[in-house]
């Protein structure tokens, strides 16, 4: 869609969960550039949760200015920004990710049925639409035709896991968020998602965007950021 | 929105048990409602189906209703005869073209015995002004020769020349029998679907002759006429319970009713058909309604029952509709998807609902027609039944925005943090 290298731009940026409070976050500068693999530490409360909503577009900052892919989020109308998220932004978080009710297949094209953009990514190539699924999920080791197609409730938390960052993969969105995802994973799967994961984001040119409390992560990114060092706002009762 | 419907029907199906009760209920309340609107039309169109073309009914003094009731429909009982003479003479009155006396008392095997004159065939009409046809044989010729209704004949099995017993008075269950004097069936009339089908029609002089060695209701003791002997003593009948009258002219009708009511011989009372039916219906409109006020409120149960289920599940869904939104479904599409399953629910209980009437009509039809006289139709929906499922689905709709407006707050209130 648009050339600008930086697919987070954040200059003096202030957000209060109600307008009058003291602001929640409070960030003066943060750049992520285009297919970076960027960790994000922060501890509950240090603002996590009210970042990835501002950068999801579901809600926009007071002051200063947040550009997601060069494009100002407070700018866009509510639709717009519903619009923006479905079209750029995959997201993944800590667990119970999908709709249980749908098999693994259909969570992972969910996106695409929100998105002309990513299904037109899809197509684009030439693949059809189920095929793609299976391609994605296969490159993170979910392969069992029986289980692909039965509701995604009887997958193990891991695999859960896998088809959600499927889900954020799928139709190339530029951005990929996620919020602790392997939280509820042991060490071993931890480690076999992250490398999946990033494997994909790089094979796809996607940014990704890593939430996480968890230091020991911090290795396998190429860069860090501590959010309770940027976020210059007094500590809230909002996480 | 094909993705939303999508959603919302795996949704359903994945909650099949609550889905399927609450389906049940709607279905349920919609069949009651329709039930009790078909039967309510049945009943009106049966009880006015089966009079038309008599001017006037005459009977000892009683109200409308009443003298309708059994003389027409014999439901109930005769307060008082008319005498045979005060018959006559208002039979031969210049205005008057035909009449049917009738009598009424007796029974065989539960269906009631009607004493009348061939005229009976002649000039009784129901429905458009439609005349009694003979399916088989002919009227009653001989004194002890009978015409049975339709489903007599049909019930009891009766074919033609065959015999029978008529009982002294009108229970189902009878202890004193007219066995000396059996009857012959003569003629089976074609069916009607009104009280004519079960009646079993035999001549005044026949009613007189099983009764001549009776006083009071009861036969007296040592005196016994053989059938055969009856034949030759004389069978003017002493009363008859009521009479059609015909006239020739319907402008006379108010005038000839006038002449019945101030009768000075005997307390009569003449009555119009048609204003008879139209009192009756009065009657049994408070009943109706009542009926069907009770008909919807249990509709209201059942959408409230839906919309219970509905509400319960919505905090269940809040993780589900984070998900959504995170994916970039607007808060109306996630308001939508709990629409959408309230619509569904109210359109497939309502549709299951016609199903479940239609089953009820097809299973309680011969003992409603039996029983109670009541031909249900299993004809399609008519206009007014489509009106009230339309009615019932809309009202689904209008609850559905109960929850939909929630989850649209909720949505807006959650954004992507998943909250369990």
């Amino acid at each position: 869609m648009n050339s600008t290298e930086q697919v987070i731009d954040i200059t003096n940026m202030e957000f209060s969960w109600r307008s009058g409070d003291h602001p929640t976050l409070a960030i003066q500068a943060m750049n992520v550039s285009r297919g970076e693999r960027l960790f994000i530490k922060g501890a509950s409360g240090s603002g996590k949760s009210t970042l990835l909503s501002l950068l999801g577009g579901v809600v926009v900052q007071q002051q200063g200015s947040l550009h997601v892919l060069g494009q100002a989020l407070n700018k866009m109308g509510s639709v717009g920004r519903d619009r923006f998220r479905a079209d750029h932004v995959g997201f993944i978080f800590q667990m119970f990710n999908l709709l249980p009710y749908l098999s693994p297949i259909e969570n992972v094209l969910l996106p695409c049925r929100f998105s002309s953009l990513r299904r037109g990514n899809v197509l684009k190539h030439g693949k059809n639409m189920e095929a793609e699924a299976r391609r994605i999920l296969g490159h993170l080791d979910l392969t069992d035709n029986k289980q692909l197609n039965s509701p995604s409730i009887e997958l193990s938390v891991g695999q859960q896991q896998r088809v959600a960052a499927a889900r954020a993969l799928v139709g190339e969105p530029e951005l990929v968020i996620a919020d602790e995802p392997t939280s509820a994973l042991d060490w071993d799967r931890r480690q076999a998602f992250l490398e999946l994961l990033e494997h994909e984001c790089t094979n796809q040119g996607t940014t990704l965007v890593f939430v996480s409390h968890d230091a020991s992560l911090e290795s396998m990114f190429d860069r860090t950021i501590d959010l309770s060092k940027i976020n210059h706002a007094t500590p809230g009762q909002k996480g | 929105m094909p993705i939303i419907l999508h959603l919302t029907w795996k949704s359903l199906m994945n909650r099949r048990a609550t889905v399927i009760l609450t389906l049940l209920s709607i279905a349920l309340s919609t069949a009651l409602l329709l039930g009790v609107e078909r039967v309510r039309t049945e009943a009106r169109g049966s009880f006015a189906n089966t009079i038309s073309g008599t001017d006037l009914v005459v009977g000892a003094r009683s109200g409308t209703v009443q003298l309708l009731l059994y003389s027409v429909f014999h439901i109930g009982n005769a307060t008082n005869n008319i005498s045979w003479e005060s018959y006559q003479k208002l039979a031969s009155h210049p205005k008057v073209a035909w009449t049917i006396p009738l009598s009424l008392g007796d029974s065989h095997r539960g269906y009631r015995v009607l004493g009348t004159s061939t005229e009976f065939f002649q000039h009784y009409q129901y429905a458009r002004r439609r005349n009694l046809e003979f399916a088989y044989g002919v009227p009653f010729n001989d004194l002890y020769d009978a015409v049975l209704g339709a489903e007599v004949a049909e019930k009891l099995g009766y074919q033609l020349g065959q015999d029978m017993v008529v009982s002294h008075g009108a229970g189902k269950v009878s202890f004193t029998k007219h066995t000396d004097k059996p009857f012959r069936v003569a003629g089976i009339l074609k069916r009607t679907g009104t009280p004519v089908d079960r009646t079993v029609h035999v001549s005044l002089a026949a009613i007189e002759a099983i009764h001549i060695d009776w006083r009071s209701g009861a036969p007296l003791p040592g005196m016994n006429v053989s059938a055969e002997k009856t034949r030759n003593m004389d069978l003017t009948p002493r009363t008859v319970t009521a009479f059609l009258v015909g006239l020739k002219s319907r402008i006379a009708v108010f005038q000839v009713q006038r002449v019945i009511n101030d009768y000075a011989q005997e307390p009569l009372s003449a009555v119009l058909p048609g204003v008879a039916l139209q009192e009756l219906w009065n009657m049994m409109g408070v009943a109706e309604n009542a009926l069907l006020v009770v008909s919807w409120a249990v509709v209201l149960v059942g959408l409230t029952g839906m919309l219970t289920a509905i509400l319960a599940s919505l905090n269940e869904r809040r993780r589900e509709m984070a998900i959504l939104r995170s994916i970039g479904a607007r808060p109306w599409q996630i308001s939508l998807l709990l629409a959408g399953e309230a619509s569904i629910l109210a359109t497939f209980g309502a549709l299951f609902g016609v199903c479940l009437l239609y089953g009820a009509i097809l299973a309680v039809r011969p003992i409603a027609e039996t029983s109670f006289g009541l031909s249900l139709g299993i004809g399609l929906l008519t206009s007014h039944e489509w009106m009230l499922l339309g009615l019932v689905i809309s009202a689904g709709l209008i609850v559905g925005i109960v929850p939909a407006w929630r989850a649209y707050r909720l949505s807006l209130a959650d954004g992507m943090t998943i909250r369990i």
